[in-house]
Order: C-alpha cells, then structure tokens, then sequence
C-alpha cells in the first residue's frame, strides 16, 4: 500500500431522500462492495435489506447477559440466606421454601443485567465510543444528522476504484461526490 | 382442480371499505430541517425571561429545602423528622412513593407505547424520560436519608456486616431497594441511548470550541450509519421490553412494602395493580403539567399536537376509573370478607381525622378525569391543566391516605397518634419539588427535549416506499378524512 493511498477513506455521495437512498443501497449491494454505509438522521426501515445487512446478533448477548443476572441473583440470595447465615425473621424459615422470597431480587437482576449488556453490547457492535473518523473532515457530511442522506463507500473494500465507484455513485444518482481524505498522521 | 391453477378470485370493486385515516403527528407538513432548527434552537438561543423567573425560585427551593433540610436533618439528627414515632414517620414514605410514581408516565410512553407502535410517543418520550429520571432522583432521598444515619445508608447495599450477617433478602424493603436502583439505572439507559443521535445533531451544528468538544463527547462518535442504525434499533427494541417489564415491576414491588404487612388497609392483594395504575395516572398529569406549559412558551405546537394532549388526556381518564374501581374495590372487600378490622380501618380513613384527605383523593381522582368523556374539555388547554393539577394533588393525597391514614391507627393503641407534619418534613418535600422543577429547566436548558431522529422517522416522506409507483392505492377502500383540531395561531 502506497503511502498516498492510505490517506483516501472513500466516496462520499448525497442522495435527496429517504426512497433515493433506499433504490441507491440495494445498487451498492449488488455490485458486490462489502465495506460501504448508508447515512441518516434517522433508521430507515427496510434499508437493512437493501443494503444486505443481517439481523443484530444484540438478543443473543442480551439473553445471556439477562441469564447472568438471574443466576447471579439467585445465588446471592440463596448462599447468603440459607447457606452462610441463615436468619429467621418474622418466623420466615430459610430453606429451600424460601426460594419465592427471592423472585422480585431474581427478576430485578436479570432485567439490570439484561440492559446493562444491551448499553455495552451495542457500543462494542457499533464500534463506539470512536471521537474521531475520517467522515467528520468532510463539511457536507454535517448535514446528515440534519436532513442528509448519504452513501460512504470506502477504500478498503477490494472493488473500489477511484474511476468506476465514482461512475457507479454518479450513475445510481448521487450528488456531490467527494473523495474523503484522512489526516494521514503517521506519514 | 389443482391448487397450481387456481387464481385468485377478482377483487369486487362494488365494495368500498370506510377507513378512518390516520392523523398527521406533525403538523403543517414540516420539513427534516424545521424540526431539527426548532428543537436545537430552543438550546441554542436565549431562554425566555420566564425560563429565569422558573428556575432561579426553584433552584432556591431546592437549596434551602433538599440542601439546607438534609444538613440541618444530618446534623440534629433524624428526631426532629418525626421518625421516633409511627405516625409521624409517613410523610416521607409519602413522598418516596407520589416520587417514584410520577416517574412511572416516561417508562410507559418510552417503552410500553413504542412496544404498542404508538408514534404519537415520539414527540414527547424524551421529556418524559428525563421526567422520570428527576422524579426517581427526588424520590431516592426520602429512603436514603430515612434510614437514619445516612451514612449508614450503603447497609442498603448487598454487603455482609462486620459479623457476617447479609441484607434480609425475604424483606419487601430489600425487594424495593434492587427495583428502584434497576429502574433508575435502566431508565437513565434508555434516556442515552435515545438522546445519542439528537446530541450528535447539537454537535454537527456547534461551532468549533468547547461546546462541540462537550457534545461530541456525548454524543461518543455517533454518525447515523444504518450499520449502527440496525444495532441501534434493535437495542431500544430490546430495552423497551426489558423497561416495560420492570415499570410493571417498580411499583407492584413498592406496594409489596405495604401489601406483605399485617396491617389492616395494606394487607390486600388488589395492591400492585391498583399502584401501577395509579402511578401511571399521575405520571401522565405530571407529564402534561410540564409539557402543556413548555409546548406554548417555545412554539412547539406542530410537534405536540391537540392530538398527543387527547391521547393523554384519554389515558388519564382511562388509569384514573381503573383507581376509582380500586379505591371501591378496596371497600367492598372490606365489606364483603366480614373481617372488622379490615372495615374498621376504611371507616377510620372515610370519617376518621382524615377524612378531609380521603375528600380530596376521591374527587382530585376518580371524579375529575370523568370531565375527560367530554371532547370540549380535552381540547381545552385550562381544563386539562386543571385536571392534571387535580391528579397531582390527588396522588400525593391518596399515598397519605393509603400511609398516614393507617398507620394512625394500627393494632397498638400505644402507636395511635394524629399526624402533624413537621418543618423539615415540609422543608424536603418543597425542595424535592424545587428540585425536581430546576433540573427539568436545566434539562430544556441543555438537552433537546424532543426526539429529534424519532419524530423525523414518523414524517411520511420518511419510509422509503411512501411515493412508490409499484405499491397503489388500495381500491376498495374509500378513506375518510380524520378529525384533526388544529390550532391556525402558533
């Protein structure tokens, strides 16, 4: 890799809206680009089909984060009132009847498990927090948590070409395209 | 015949099916960048004078009372909050409790309508969220400080002692500690994790300089990629369903602290229905309380619509009878099962001391909403200002009723008292008031109080199939315009 083309992120290309963007995707998707994203100021609907993405592996990792609680608050609860100490209060005995007792503090802990992972699962997937990208060097870029629509296109993917993606985005109905530039800190 | 050949029978055309059409959210065909310039200016522009007139009182209340309350409580000591006595030991459970409820309208509007595909939530989930966040913040002091010696407070936590001993984990008190600090932490996720895309507009739009710095930290990077866009997605999914759960959860526990007792008046089991209701209902007046007032002064009536106030004002009817049938429900079960110990303590709160209290609840709660049947009186902003006021009130009345109301009179005549607040137990609730009203002016201050991303995707022009040739109209259906009360003046 030469250092000159370390420096390219990618194209960049506007589309006018939502249905724009939504044709343009599944055109991207089709010729085969592997590392590319749509861009919005709010979730389309169906563009995950468009684009080809897979359903979020999120509920897996929530089920065993909420399955952890559970365990743990069954444990807590149970080694600590009827195996270390066991405590009679109010005549309530501490045994294996005892097991209701421990239902709400069970639920409690799965449901905090369970949404602690859905916070920290989602940043690891989504990769963030990540302060700096290369996309935020391009002004236009700006406008996409306002009211722009996007396509990124990057240099990575092995079917990019400086010449035929920037025909492909012009052709699939992008506006502005731009050949976004990292801040080559290294070189 | 085979299956193979068969067509589909032609479609009768004769036929037309009325349908009601929906009614647009957003009014006067606003665009992306209107919503995104009227929601970021509020924050991004001078307050209104009257932001200042709100919050410099508030913020003193919440000084002298939480401040200036819990140093002079820590310092004397918790006997002059009335605790060596108990009677006089309600008025902060009372507190906790009208706290703890308010919040429950946020977690029901974030997670139980999104669940319910109620757009109509969009517009007011984020104000609502932060409502619940502050109200669970006010209601954490009350039992925090209750315990008296506060810093005692972390035996709260599952810790052993220095002999061992672990937490009663049988106790309901326990039970309340884990649901309160679950539902604080999981709401205060849901409120991020919404705010995330909204406080990346703010920082796109900042200029250069400690400001963006500020947002962009916040907003830890977000670039509204649908790569992150389907994660994102499918974690609010996740944790609206995990928040609608728990909100059921929050207070059916709160009422167990009452419920599992022995008393008379609280022993029932009618109890976590008719509390999450209630909270329900007087998280929804609160949310009104606030909102009603916030939509006039910044002009955001094409976003909170008369509709989104209708709704409300219909599910404030709707929780409110279902707290009417509890509160007779609790008095024919009182008849009914014979037990006079049980009728003793409701006739001890109708024409007891109290009855003036019990007054109050009945008509602040199951009389007023009633004037909701009539559609004049939800589009009339005063009466439903009114009545939100009414709720409020009555809410507060009704834990009183439900705590100081019995516990005046339990199976020891040595405990039997008549209740008097104290100065500090007027001081913190004041203050808790302050509070809660200054941290939500801080919040319209700083953070936007609608969500940007979410009342954007509910536009039409948002589904990318809305002008697609290939899908058209339905032909059998005729489409009936939908009443929409629109306000011209804005």
């Amino acid at each position: 890799m030469t250092p000159d083309r370390k420096r390219i992120y990618g194209y960049l290309a506007e589309f006018e809206s939502a249905a724009a963007l939504y044709q343009a995707a599944a055109r991207v998707r089709d010729a085969g680009f592997k590392h590319w994203d749509c861009y919005s100021a709010y979730p389309i609907h169906g563009l995950d089909g468009a684009m080809g993405i897979k359903r979020s592996i999120l509920p897996r990792l929530v089920f065993v984060g909420g399955l952890t609680g559970f365990v743990t608050a069954f444990v807590l609860s149970y080694a600590t009132q009827v195996v270390i100490y066991p405590t009679v209060v109010q005549a309530k005995p501490a045994n294996l009847f005892t097991i209701p007792a421990f239902f709400p503090i069970m639920f409690e802990l799965t449901v905090l498990f369970a949404g602690l992972t859905v916070l920290f699962g989602l940043l690891a997937l989504i990769r963030l927090p990540r302060l700096n990208h290369p996309l935020f060097e391009s002004r236009q870029f700006q406008r996409v948590t306002d009211d722009g629509f996007f396509i990124a296109i990057e240099a990575l993917d092995p079917s990019f070409d400086t010449q035929e993606t920037h025909t492909l985005l012009a052709e699939i109905g992008g506006a502005n395209i731009e050949l976004v530039e990292e801040e080559d800190d290294d070189g | 015949m085979s299956s193979t050949t068969q067509t589909a029978p032609e479609a009768r055309t004769d036929i037309k099916l009325p349908v009601l059409e929906r009614e647009t959210l957003i009014l006067q065909g606003r665009s992306y960048q209107w919503i995104t310039e009227r929601v970021c200016g509020i924050l991004e522009n001078k307050q209104p004078l009257l932001w200042w007139w709100i919050f410099i009182p508030c913020s003193l209340m919440a000084l002298i009372g939480v401040g200036g309350g819990l140093v002079r409580l820590v310092a004397t000591g918790v006997g002059i909050w009335g605790n060596s006595n108990r009677v006089m030991w309600g008025w902060p459970i009372v507190n906790f409790v009208f706290w703890i409820g308010i919040g429950h309208a946020g977690t029901l509007i974030s997670a139980i309508l999104f669940l319910t595909r109620q757009h109509w939530r969009t517009s007011i989930n984020r104000a609502s969220e932060a409502m619940t966040i502050f109200a669970v913040i006010c209601a954490g002091i009350f039992p925090a400080f209750h315990v008296g010696r506060v810093w005692f407070a972390w035996f709260l936590a599952p810790l052993p002692n220095a002999n061992g001993i672990w937490q009663n984990f049988k106790s309901p008190l326990l039970w309340d500690v884990f649901a309160v600090s679950t539902y604080f932490t999981i709401s205060l996720i849901f409120w991020y994790l919404g705010l995330m895309p909204d406080l990346a507009t703010i920082r796109d739009r900042c200029k250069p300089g400690l400001r963006k710095m500020l947002y962009g930290l916040l907003a830890i990077g977000w670039r509204g990629g649908n790569r992150q866009w389907s994660h994102y997605e499918m974690a609010y999914l996740l944790l609206a369903s995990l928040a609608t759960v728990l909100v059921l959860s929050v207070h059916s526990v709160v009422s167990f602290d009452f419920a599992s007792s022995v008393v008379p008046g609280w022993h029932t089991t009618i109890f976590p229905p008719y509390f999450v209701a209630g909270a329900i209902f007087g998280g929804f007046a609160m949310v009104l309380t606030i909102m009603v007032p916030a939509r006039a002064i910044y002009g955001l009536q094409d976003l909170i619509t008369m509709k989104h106030i209708d709704n409300m004002a219909k599910i404030i009817l709707l929780t409110g009878t279902i707290v009417g049938y509890a509160y007779l429900m609790e008095l024919f079960v009182a008849y009914y099962t014979g037990a006079i110990y049980e009728m003793d303590a409701f006739k001890f709160r109708i024409a007891g001391p109290y009855w003036w209290a019990y007054a109050v609840m009945m008509s602040c709660n199951v009389l007023s909403p009633q004037i909701f049947w009539f559609r004049a009186c939800r589009e009339n902003l005063w009466v439903v200002m009114f009545v939100a006021m009414c709720v409020n009130v009555g809410m507060w009345f009704e834990r009183f009723v439900i705590i100081v109301g019995t516990l005046a009179r339990t199976w020891l005549p040595g405990d039997w008292k008549t209740f008097s607040p104290t100065l500090q137990d007027v001081m913190l609730f004041a203050g808790t008031i302050g509070l809660f009203l200054a941290l939500f002016m801080l919040f319209l201050r700083f953070l936007p109080c609608i969500n940007i991303a979410e009342v954007k995707w509910t536009l039409k022009e948002s589904d990318p199939h809305h002008n697609d040739p290939l899908i058209p109209p339905d032909p059998g259906v005729t489409l009936i315009p939908a009443y929409q009360k629109e306000y011209s003046k804005s």
